[in-house]
């Protein structure tokens, strides 16, 4: 195995992580915050690193093969992650810690959304847009992922996606592959965030604010400029088409580019993971509903809006919030936490272990509980008519327990770092799945939560982002064994 | 000697074209096949009788009753079992060998087989004096090759404690290029005897002045502890084996995987998913991959250029080949393939492949062992047929043996024969000139010229006090 | 219900009747004047039992599979309720419905949650019923049944394949089922009679040995002490407890096997006993460690009984205490409770998933992350060297995603009922896994909780005893198809 291919890509991805900084760059020379040397300094270090990495990988090998996109994938995610902490370092510094910025940077990146800052509304507006950018590109890095990477390795069942992807490259090597999804997808992405940032201004948002949440809601990241996220709007009308946004932003983008580029809407209604997405999301929302009147905190009209707005969010693992959803009451907070495993739809921005995992579980329970009655039935399951192959229902069972597995280490880990059990247990949930907020301690942010947590938890959000294999996987000897 | 054959197939043939060459011998195959009987008897001054193998009027036909030896080697391990059988039941036929292949035989031959059937009464045993196990030999003769990385033939001898190992010179060996009297120079604590050498084709008899040249087949006997010093003067030390490749999951493929797994990083290419899955369960640590042997992105897949050995043993000699090929293009250290056509030895190892390995071959060797007069323990064949080696045991005391009580330079050995080293009990003694042989000493010999195995026979056969 | 299903039912009610004498005599020898509620309840539950079999008396085909799962149901729900009726009539306590049917089932179950306080100071044989319930509950009340009915003509074999628990269920020790649960049952006896008589000789009272050997083997937790265990104050007793807990925790086949063949070999030989003791043995030693460096008790010594008994008693899902550990500090009570969900070993009388699952599901999640690494191998589980069967490792995936499910859905409802997040995850649990001791307001005893609380946490001691899939098949509409 040649790692020297890795390295270049890295290197490559590194130096054009330098470039997209020039965009915040220009937002700290418009705006005067005196910011601009730290950017013209995170640029040049993340360059150079990039280079660096690239240059002293030169030679060998040109072709990528399959077990070395395993470490493509990682090495990107964590050195991006790491080199992102950096503008903020060097930004906020001396108020903000290493550990900190590796966080932010973290979260922003895996679009997961949590913060450990305060006073949003205050700061420079190059770094506000920083953080939208970070969920953007990640977001887009998330699609691509999905998409084109994982179903090729077969990633927990990914391999399920394998027939969807866009355009004619089924049966293409791997890079020329990622490389027709991306155009195809970009399309996709753009338009989606363009329409999103168009609403948004439309029902009132400010120009900065339109376009930044529009980065954030497409990307399904949920950071916000603003500490109020959704509620400093005070609009029903822009909560609504976050709404909109945010479950359109949790379906398959392959079918997004089936359903408008290729003029067939139709394959939404057609597709059973959709089916299930909206099922899930209508059931917990008339639960919440429900529970919201039934304890008459609010009145009807106010819990749907509060409802549909926070199931969407928590579906797609988005984490824009109206209200703190960590004091409704009885089951609901649960509820959602558990809503945030489900998540959204592979192929989409949205976090979790997918609902095509989840729809494979259910229906391969109903199998083994029908099995127990007719022991000799032989199952199978279906999927649009078609016989699901072994192997992806296997695959699909041996992600869900080393999902619970690692969920459960995560959360002893938490613990010993000094978190009480509620916060412990909905933290994992809200960076493993690449949420944002969490119930007890961690409901807004997780500046309380000492560094260990913080280092703790910005693994749990990359191991989420990358579905767990794909990290996993490099720590098995037989991986390096060749 | 009076021998019936058994089946006329690629063994029996083969066993026929050697024996027949050897005038003392009275030969008789029997086939079900009209037309191989024919082809044989066009060729051979041998006799042919055309029925089944087993079935005693056939035997007769044969003349099984002054027969001392017979040879089952049909396609049928039954048939031969049966055969050999009817033989001693009948008449009393001195020996038998059978050819065995089912492993479920194999696993309890000590219980099933006895040698000794008229003092193993009570057994109950079916009487064969030798089972020969086609796979089980090749098994062990790649096992072998892959243990000494570098050699092309590996021979045991005297218990394997002494070893004839054949080696193809590298420019890098230290002898390359040097007079063969230097490897005492080099390696003056260590006896070793080269016994042959070819080059480009043909032998040549070793002797001190011979300078050793790049490309050269030097087979040399040593004790088991000195090969690989040896062969390092010969052609740079490969490091010890650690990544094989084995395509083909039948039986040969898979006992070798499961001998070899324990010690090396094993991965098995099996074509038949369900062939795949049976063998997955027998095998512990083996990797078993479902898939075509020759198909390139799977060998890259799994890292073929880090591959020490690759081993093709498919029961296609073809995709053997193929396969073995590729594997060698796509880097890997060095390819081994089964060939069955020993007509095709020689054309593939000009190529890229490293050793053809051709089980008629072996088992031929195995089964003339047992074809000697004397007291022969063992005969093999060197690479390419055209000498052998054998190991005989030196009976009988200095009145009545030709060779008990003499020293090597007085041994009054035939032309083109050498002697190469003697195991006296644990002791491996190379050859000198003034070692005196004692009774009951495994000598070792190297016999260039194939007619003058009768006459080496001859000299080991004690005087008329002895049997 | 049928015909068939009403005798069997009767006949074990009849049964499980004359089980309510002993307290009663228990009663008169202390003269503490409770008998008429013993006796009353055995002419209650006599008449039932009679009158339900009387009138299908004549019902003589032996049952199907199919009616097996509804049988194991109804009777453990029958004998439940029945032994519920004792409790309520009892003048010394007084119990609601609600509390008398969760004691009772606790009982049966041998979860060991209490719903009773001030046991120290209650009748003799109120305190012998509950534990006679769980020595009872055991063996399962299955194995007396298919030892005692088939005599009686009811075709046993549809039973046992409906009770037994662990995945592989055709692993018979001897060929008739009769003889198998003959076996079984008198290991039981023979381990409850010299856990007995180690207590007593150790210094517990004659009653409390007995009582304590009851719920020892049995792996149930209940005490005649408020304090449990730790009641005694006796290095030598709790050594004991832990001895007898482990033996009760293991596979009573290897049991079997190593009284019939007079050595030790075979524990050793297998995996799961392996496991089992080998993690009960670590997880121990890490508690202890951590017990220690926290500085909870004074000595090391104190931290490694404590952590050494604790452990086994919860992991096993026994549910003996000799702290309340639900005060020890960081991960320490969090991480006791999640050993509870490993549990003890297939056959044995432990509550849990069981160890051997856990082992199954280790392997398999290795062998999906190995596949990754080499698409093309045929990779197998293997256990022991022989691979196990496709049809079982579905199995068991199955099994534990329907108790993650279950748990999941019965945690959500509780805290619908009003029950705060620790309490309800961790009463949860320790129902399901058959354990007893929760967290929270539950970390006493379970008397302060709700009463849909407790009628649901029966329902979660019941799929845990019966192993998900039995109650499970219930629910669905494919069971009741003809």
């Amino acid at each position: 195995m040649d790692l020297k291919v890795a390295q270049r890509i890295v290197g490559l991805l590194l130096m054009g992580f330098a470039v997209t900084l020039t965009l915040p760059l220009a937002f700290s020379l418009y705006d005067r915050d005196g910011l601009y040397i730290e950017w013209v300094d995170s640029m040049l270090i993340t360059a150079a690193l990039g280079l660096m990495l690239w240059y002293t990988a030169r030679g060998g090998r040109d072709q990528l093969r399959l077990r070395e996109a395993y470490v493509v994938v990682t090495g990107f995610w964590f050195s991006v992650s790491l080199a992102g902490a950096l503008p903020f370092f060097l930004t906020m510094a001396p108020f903000i810690s290493f550990t900190d910025a590796v966080f932010e940077s973290t979260s922003g990146l895996t679009t997961t959304g949590a913060t450990v800052l305060s006073s949003l509304d205050a700061l420079p507006r190059s770094i506000l847009f920083y953080r939208h950018l970070l969920q953007w590109f990640g977001g887009m890095g998330v699609v691509l992922l999905g998409i084109a990477v994982l179903p090729l390795l077969g990633v927990g069942g990914m391999a399920l996606y394998a027939a969807e992807t866009p355009g004619p490259v089924k049966d293409a090597k791997l890079a020329p592959r990622i490389g027709q999804t991306a155009r195809s997808l970009w399309v996709v992405y753009l338009g989606l965030t363009v329409l999103c940032a168009g609403a948004y201004w439309g029902l009132g948002m400010s120009g900065f604010d339109a376009v930044g949440h529009a980065l954030s809601t497409i990307s399904t990241g949920g950071f916000s400029s603003h500490d109020a996220s959704f509620d400093y709007f005070q609009s029903a009308a822009i909560e609504l088409a976050a709404t909109v946004f945010m479950l359109a932003s949790g379906l398959n983008f392959a079918l997004h580019y089936t359903a408008w580029w290729r003029g067939k809407p139709k394959v939404f209604l057609e597709d059973p993971e959709t089916k299930l997405y909206f099922r899930l999301f209508w059931i917990v929302t008339a639960f919440s509903i429900f529970g919201l009147i039934v304890t008459s905190q609010e009145t009807p009209l106010l819990a749907a809006r509060h409802a549909l707005f926070t199931v969407s969010s928590v579906i797609t693992s988005t984490g824009f919030t109206t209200v703190n959803f960590s004091l409704w009451p009885g089951m609901l907070p649960a509820l959602l936490i558990f809503l945030s495993m489900i998540g959204g739809c592979g192929g989409s921005t949205a976090g979790g272990m997918k609902c095509m995992r989840f729809y494979l579980i259910f229906k391969q329970l109903r199998w083994e509980v029908v099995k127990v009655i007719h022991p000799t039935a032989l199952p199978a399951v279906m999927i649009s008519g078609r016989k699901v192959d072994n192997q992806i229902v296997r695959s699909v069972w041996g992600f869900f327990f080393v999902y619970a597995t690692v969920y459960v280490i995560i959360m002893l880990g938490l613990l010993a770092t000094g978190l009480d059990e509620v916060s412990a247990f909905s933290a994992v949930a809200a960076t493993i799945n690449n949420l944002g907020p969490g119930l007890g301690e961690v409901a807004s942010s997780f500046a309380s939560v000492s560094d260990a947590g913080k280092w703790l938890s910005a693994f749990a959000m990359v191991l989420g982002r990358l579905e767990i294999f794909t990290i996993l996987v490099l720590l098995m000897p037989e991986f390096w064994r060749a | 000697m009076k021998i019936i054959i058994l089946g006329a197939g690629q063994v029996g043939s083969t066993a026929a074209h050697h024996l027949a060459k050897e005038e003392a011998n009275d030969l008789t195959v029997v086939d079900l096949d009209l037309n191989l009987l024919r082809n044989l008897q066009s060729r051979l001054d041998i006799r042919t009788v055309h029925g089944h193998a087993s079935h005693p009027e056939t035997l007769r036909k044969a003349g099984i009753e002054d027969a001392e030896m017979v040879v089952a080697v049909t396609d049928s391990d039954e048939t031969n079992m049966v055969a050999c059988q009817v033989a001693w039941t009948l008449h009393q036929t001195p020996i038998k060998i059978a050819r065995v292949r089912a492993v479920e035989y194999l696993a309890v031959a000590q219980d099933m087989f006895t040698a000794n059937p008229s003092e193993d009464k009570s057994r109950n045993a079916i009487p064969v004096d030798f089972v020969i196990s086609p796979e089980q030999l090749v098994t062990d003769h790649i096992k072998r090759l892959i243990q000494y990385p570098g050699a092309l033939q590996v021979l045991d001898f005297a218990g394997g404690r002494v070893r004839l190992v054949g080696v193809k010179v590298s420019p890098d060996g230290l002898l390359c290029g040097q007079k063969l009297r230097t490897l005492r120079e080099h390696i003056p604590h260590v006896d070793s005897r080269v016994a042959a050498i070819y080059r480009r084709g043909s032998g040549i008899v070793p002797e001190g002045d011979t300078v050793i040249e790049d490309g050269d087949e030097v087979f040399f006997i040593a004790a088991r502890r000195d090969i690989r010093v040896v062969m390092s003067e010969l052609r740079r030390l490969e490091s010890t084996v650690r990544r094989i490749v084995i395509a083909g999951g039948g039986n040969i493929g898979l006992r070798l995987a499961q001998e070899l797994e324990g010690t090396n990083n094993v991965k098995l290419i099996e074509r038949s998913r369900d062939r795949a899955r049976q063998i997955s369960e027998i095998l512990q640590r083996t990797v078993v991959l479902n898939a075509d042997a020759a198909d390139q992105d799977l060998l890259e897949e799994e890292g073929i250029e880090n591959t020490d050995v690759f081993c093709a043993v498919t029961n296609t000699e073809e995709a053997n080949i193929l396969s073995a090929m590729l594997a060698k293009r796509l880097g890997a250290r060095k390819a081994l393939a089964l060939i069955s056509r020993t007509s095709y030895v020689d054309l593939v190892e000009e190529g890229s492949i490293d050793v053809a390995i051709s089980p008629q071959q072996i088992t031929i060797s195995a089964l003339l062992a047992y074809v000697r007069r004397g007291d022969v323990v063992a005969v093999h064949s060197l690479r390419r047929g055209a000498a052998e080696a054998i190991e005989a045991i030196a009976h009988g005391d200095s009145e009545n043996s030709k060779v008990v009580g003499r020293s090597i330079e007085e041994v009054p050995l035939p032309p083109g024969v050498t002697i190469g080293a003697i195991v006296r009990g644990e002791e491996v003694l190379m050859a000198h000139h003034d070692l005196v042989v004692e009774s009951n000493d495994h000598i070792i010999m190297f016999v260039t010229d194939r007619s003058r195995i009768p006459d080496v026979e001859k000299l080991f056969e004690v005087g008329i006090t002895f049997t | 219900m049928n015909r068939r299903m009403q005798r069997v039912l009767g006949m074990l009610l009849a049964l499980f009747s004359l089980t309510m004498l002993p307290p009663a005599l228990v009663d008169l020898y202390y003269d503490e004047g409770q008998w008429p509620a013993f006796v009353a309840g055995f002419l209650v539950v006599l008449v039932v039992g009679v009158v339900l079999w009387w009138g299908a008396r004549h019902a003589t085909e032996s049952l199907r599979l199919r009616d097996g799962f509804f049988v194991t149901a109804l009777f453990w729900i029958g004998l439940g309720v029945a032994g519920a009726v004792p409790l309520l009539l009892v003048e010394a306590v007084h119990l609601g419905v609600a509390d008398a049917i969760f004691e009772s089932f606790s009982g049966l179950t041998t979860t060991g949650a209490t719903v009773l306080s001030g046991l120290d100071s209650l009748p003799h044989s109120i305190l012998y019923y509950r534990q006679q319930l769980q020595w009872l509950g055991g063996m399962g009340i299955i194995v007396l049944a298919v030892a005692v009915l088939p005599l009686l003509g009811v075709g046993g074999m549809s039973l046992y394949k409906a009770e037994t628990p662990g995945p592989v269920k055709d692993n018979k020790i001897t060929p008739r089922i009769a003889e198998t649960a003959k076996a079984l049952w008198i290991i039981y006896l023979g381990l409850t009679v010299v856990c007995a008589l180690g207590y007593w000789a150790a210094g517990m009272t004659l009653f409390d040995a007995i009582g304590h050997s009851y719920s020892t083997v049995a792996i149930g937790g209940f005490s005649t002490h408020d304090a449990s265990t730790g009641f005694f104050d006796s290095p030598l007793i709790e050594l004991i407890a832990i001895v007898f807990m482990f033996l009760a925790g293991a596979n009573f086949t290897l049991h079997f096997v190593a009284w019939r063949t007079r050595s030790f070999g075979h524990y050793l030989r297998d995996p799961e006993f392996r496991l089992y003791a080998i993690g009960l043995l670590v997880t121990a030693l890490g508690v202890a460690l951590m017990l220690d460096l926290m500085e909870v008790y004074p000595d090391p010594e104190e931290s490694f009984m404590h952590g050494l008994f604790m452990v086994v008693s919860i992991a096993t899902t026994t549910g003996f205490a000799t702290d309340d550990f639900s005060a020890w500090p960081g991960v320490l009570p969090i991480l006791l409770l999640l050993t509870s969900f490993v549990g003890a070993c297939a056959y044995s009388t432990g509550g849990g998933m069981k160890v051997i699952r856990w082992l199954l599901l280790y392997k398999q999640a290795r062998r999906e992350i190995v596949q990754l690494i080499h698409p093309r191998a045929v990779l197998l589980v293997k256990l022991d060297g022989v691979a196990i069967p496709a049809t079982v490792l579905t199995a068991v995936w199955g099994f534990f995603s329907a108790y993650l499910v279950v748990f999941g859905a019965i945690m959500l409802m509780v805290m619908a009922t009003g029950v705060d997040h620790l309490t309800a995850f961790s009463t949860t649990a320790a129902c399901l896994n058959n354990l007893g001791p929760g967290l929270g307001d539950a970390a006493a005893n379970y008397a302060d909780m709700n009463a849909n609380a407790k009628w649901l946490l029966v329902l979660a001691m019941l799929f845990g005893r019966l192993e998900i899939f039995t109650l499970l098949v219930l629910f669905t509409p494919t069971f009741w198809r003809r």
